[in-house]
């Protein structure tokens, strides 16, 4: 039985952030879940789709966020406890349908996760998506703890459900990849099935009934915010005539602050839980009770300008800062010791921060940057196309996945990324505005996701460029998740159905389409040079699956290849392909190590002296 | 307990979040608050994977440079750039058998010397518990046992505050059956070449 599926109430368990989120869903009784995965929020809809085969939960990875938003939203409007969670960037995509939904509700407990990513452990930007749920108007819970993410999803179905709206949970990857001591609760049973009853003027957004649904949500969000100002998620810890607002981990670097001080007693904390809509009267009367307010919030100022707006309201005149050139910053993560020392500079403290090391006389280390693993089948694709390329003047946008990595020499192919989907249509910008060659990169998975409109695009266009898609039969990026061009019987379901990517694209009417087995080194640089003379839209599929996955499935056995006496020191393969298997031996010759190469042989096809044999056992 | 704040430095795939649940396993059995932290996002294609525990009444689940009381480095090179971490009072315990990056492998970086390494990092703090864990885990008959090995080590220095049977019976919960003497002995070899280091 998956561990998160035990019906043992009072269990004290050790969980991921995102492990208690999926557990508290289930005692919540979440009946229908979708995703798109992303970091931080992958293990969620891991363990989610995990349950799901063993339980009445209905699960799926939909094909991009916009999708799987949508499809929740007709779960919740046909009375079924529904979970939606995606990373911050993923409610971009899904903005659309996230703001109309707004006006429509649910009807039964509807929640969307959005897992912000403050310092970008992981992403290509760090929005702060509580501003989300102000543009949509949708009530919003932040936890500051792992245990708290539990008990939060909870409430967020409670509070869901009753107010008919979907409510946002928003964490950051401090909450998503923390553990810490949960305790299990009871799991509520889901319903199987549920029934949409027709109510044309809730849920046919035409003008005129979106104009009646508009004010009833500014009604819904009254009643919101009069269930803030009682929430027991805003609550005020300690007491004195200083005051600080904290949301997220935030509120806790505040609250070892205040006992590392000394201040026990002469601050109190107000923390925001249920942070959209703000409680206008609790947050007036905090201010008024305090000589100063220090507002801790990692990201923008989003309930500093609300707080000294209320403040303004009251003709409350005291300082009231967070955000600014000698306090906090609206860049990255915070950390204990920065909220320490600026809570002593605002409050007039005196503190000696402890001092680190001296690590001037430190050698400079040598960076261990993230590296395409051995036998990945993208490195090969990459070295092929400059290969096939190197006379020409190349654009590459590229898109987001492992193959982002390709941007690092020796490779260095990536030239543009902006977000999922991007390499296709900034593609037919580029081939448009400049006369240079363009060959976008993209993935299997993110083709699938936001690909296919920049192809078909393409086409209408008339535009000029090859794409190359790297289908390598997965997700591999946020750890291995099927998306519609996978085998689901691999992962042992049936009746899933699969897109042919191939076929897909000859149907889209794409002038030139091939495909290459990137581990055949010649064979494919001749095809891609055919389709870079192609004028117009041409695509190159390279197929060959995820290295790391076959071998997990036990469906690559490596062969390991070994460099022989031919070898003259050429060193092409280190310089060229930079597979993570070489090193150099203790005589400074090329070697490679026989327990990573998985055997792909790339570099034996392109050793000018074919000195890299398979290893005789 | 008083606050004690442990970061573990690592090469992605050298059992770094296993070693953390055993010590969350750990606190747990003796009743220790403790709350975690890690960043993974890159560990399997090769980069450093960073583990915070704070053990005890703190509330925060990461450590600020200067702050940590036990850097426990699984790669000695990865220890030194880990050593901003730590400041004069910071008990550190290490791997000596490196891990080189790629670039070194292929000739176009230096590793810094290991002798200089363990030099540095004991001049700047309170102290340097320097072992082969890779030798020991071969030893004790996998070299996927370095992780329990650096954690025998860890346990010997006292700076954890835990016995020796709690942390031992945290790994007969926290590790595969079938791996388990192999662990066992693993962490006894660490607890005793770090006693003898």
């Amino acid at each position: 039985m998956h561990k998160l599926l035990q019906d043992s109430p009072g269990e004290k368990i050790m969980l991921l952030g995102n492990e208690a989120i999926a557990r508290g869903a289930v005692e919540a009784g979440v009946a229908f879940a979708t995703t798109y995965p992303g970091t931080p929020s992958s293990e969620i809809s891991l363990n989610l789709f995990q349950m799901s085969r063993e339980s009445d939960l209905y699960f799926e990875y939909s094909t991009n966020e916009k999708v799987a938003l949508e499809v929740a939203a007709a779960a919740a409007n046909s009375g079924l406890r529904t979970f939606c969670m995606m990373k911050h960037v993923g409610l971009n995509v899904a903005a659309d349908p996230l703001m109309t939904l707004a006006y429509v509700g649910v009807t039964a407990g509807m929640v969307i996760l959005s897992a912000d990513d403050p310092a970008m452990f992981s992403s290509q930007n760090e929005q702060d998506n509580r501003y989300y749920a102000k543009f949509g108007g949708l009530p919003m819970l932040e936890p500051s703890s792992v245990a708290e993410a539990k008990e939060m999803i909870k409430a967020a179905f409670e509070l869901s459900e009753s107010m008919k709206q979907p409510v946002l949970l928003r964490t950051t990857t401090r909450i998503n990849h923390s553990n810490a001591f949960v305790t299990f609760g009871k799991i509520s049973p889901c319903m199987t099935k549920g029934r949409f009853i027709r109510d044309p003027q809730r849920c046919v957004t035409v003008p005129a009934v979106s104009r009646g649904l508009h004010v009833k949500l500014l009604e819904k969000l009254k009643d919101a915010a009069q269930l803030s100002e009682t929430s027991a998620f805003n609550f005020i810890q300690g007491d004195g005539p200083l005051g600080v607002i904290a949301n997220g981990v935030s509120f806790h670097y505040a609250a070892d602050a205040v006992k590392d001080l000394g201040l026990e007693g002469r601050v109190k904390i107000l923390r925001m839980g249920f942070s959209n809509p703000m409680p206008e009267k609790l947050i007036k009367d905090f201010v008024a009770g305090c000589e100063r307010v220090l507002v801790v919030e990692e990201g923008e100022p989003f309930m500093e300008e609300a707080v000294k707006a209320f403040a303004q309201e009251q003709g409350i005149t005291i300082p009231i800062k967070g955000k600014s050139d000698d306090l906090f910053t609206r860049l990255f993560e915070y950390d204990p010791a920065m909220v320490r020392e600026k809570m002593a500079a605002f409050f007039n403290i005196a503190y000696t921060p402890k001092t680190a090391v001296d690590t001037s006389d430190v050698p400079e280390i040598p960076m261990r940057p993230p590296n395409l693993c051995s036998g990945c089948s993208h490195r090969a694709t990459f070295y092929e196309i400059k290969q096939a390329a190197k006379e020409l003047d190349v654009i590459c946008p590229t898109d987001i996945g492992c193959y982002t990595l390709g941007f690092l020499p020796p490779l260095s192919t990536g030239d543009f990324v902006i977000c999922m989907g991007s390499s296709v249509s900034s593609a037919c910008g580029f081939s448009k505005a400049t006369d240079q060659k363009v060959v976008a990169f993209i993935g299997d998975s993110t083709f699938f996701h936001s690909g296919i409109t920049g192809l078909v695009n393409a086409v209408f266009n008339n535009h000029n460029f090859t794409l190359v898609i790297l289908e390598n039969d997965i997700t591999a990026m946020t750890g291995h998740q099927p998306h519609p061009g996978v085998d689901m019987e691999l992962f042992g379901l049936s009746g899933h159905g699969r897109i042919n990517i191939e076929k897909l694209v000859r149907a889209l009417g794409v002038g030139h389409v091939s495909v290459i087995k990137p581990f055949k080194v010649k064979k494919s640089i001749d095809t891609i040079k055919e389709a870079l003379a192609f004028k117009g839209v041409s695509v190159i599929i390279s197929q060959e699956p995820c290295a790391l996955y076959a071998k997990s499935l036990k469906k690559l056995t490596p062969r390991p290849f070994v460099v022989s006496e031919k070898c003259v020191d050429h060193r092409d393969c280190i310089t060229t392909i930079a597979c993570p298997s070489f090193y150099l031996d203790g005589s400074n010759r090329v070697a490679i190590d026989p327990d990573t190469c998985v055997g792909c042989a790339v570099c034996a096809q392109i050793c000018p002296e074919n000195a890299i044999r398979p290893l005789k056992k | 307990m008083e606050t004690t704040r442990l970061i573990i430095v690592a090469v992605g795939g050298q059992g770094n979040l296993l070693a953390s649940k055993v010590l969350g396993e750990a606190a747990l059995i003796a009743g220790v608050p403790v709350r975690m932290s890690e960043i993974h996002g890159m560990a399997q294609r090769g980069g450093v994977v960073e583990s915070a525990i704070v053990f005890g009444e703190a509330e925060s689940s990461i450590i600020s440079d200067g702050e940590a009381d036990i850097l426990l480095g699984f790669e000695p090179a990865e220890t030194l750039r880990a050593i901003k971490r730590c400041g004069k009072n910071t008990q550190v315990i290490t791997n000596t058998a490196p891990v080189p990056p790629f670039t070194v492998s292929v000739g176009l970086g230096t590793y810094p010397d290991v002798e200089e390494i363990k030099k540095l990092i004991t001049a700047k703090t309170a102290g340097l518990v320097a072992i082969d864990a890779m030798a020991l885990a071969k030893e004790a008959g996998s070299p996927m046992s370095v992780n329990i090995v650096l954690l025998g080590a860890l346990v010997q220095t006292g700076a954890l505050g835990f016995d020796r049977k709690v942390v031992e019976e945290a790994v007969k919960r926290r590790v595969k059956p079938a791996f388990l003497d192999v662990n066992l002995k693993a962490f006894d070899l660490g607890f005793t070449a770090a006693a003898n280091a």
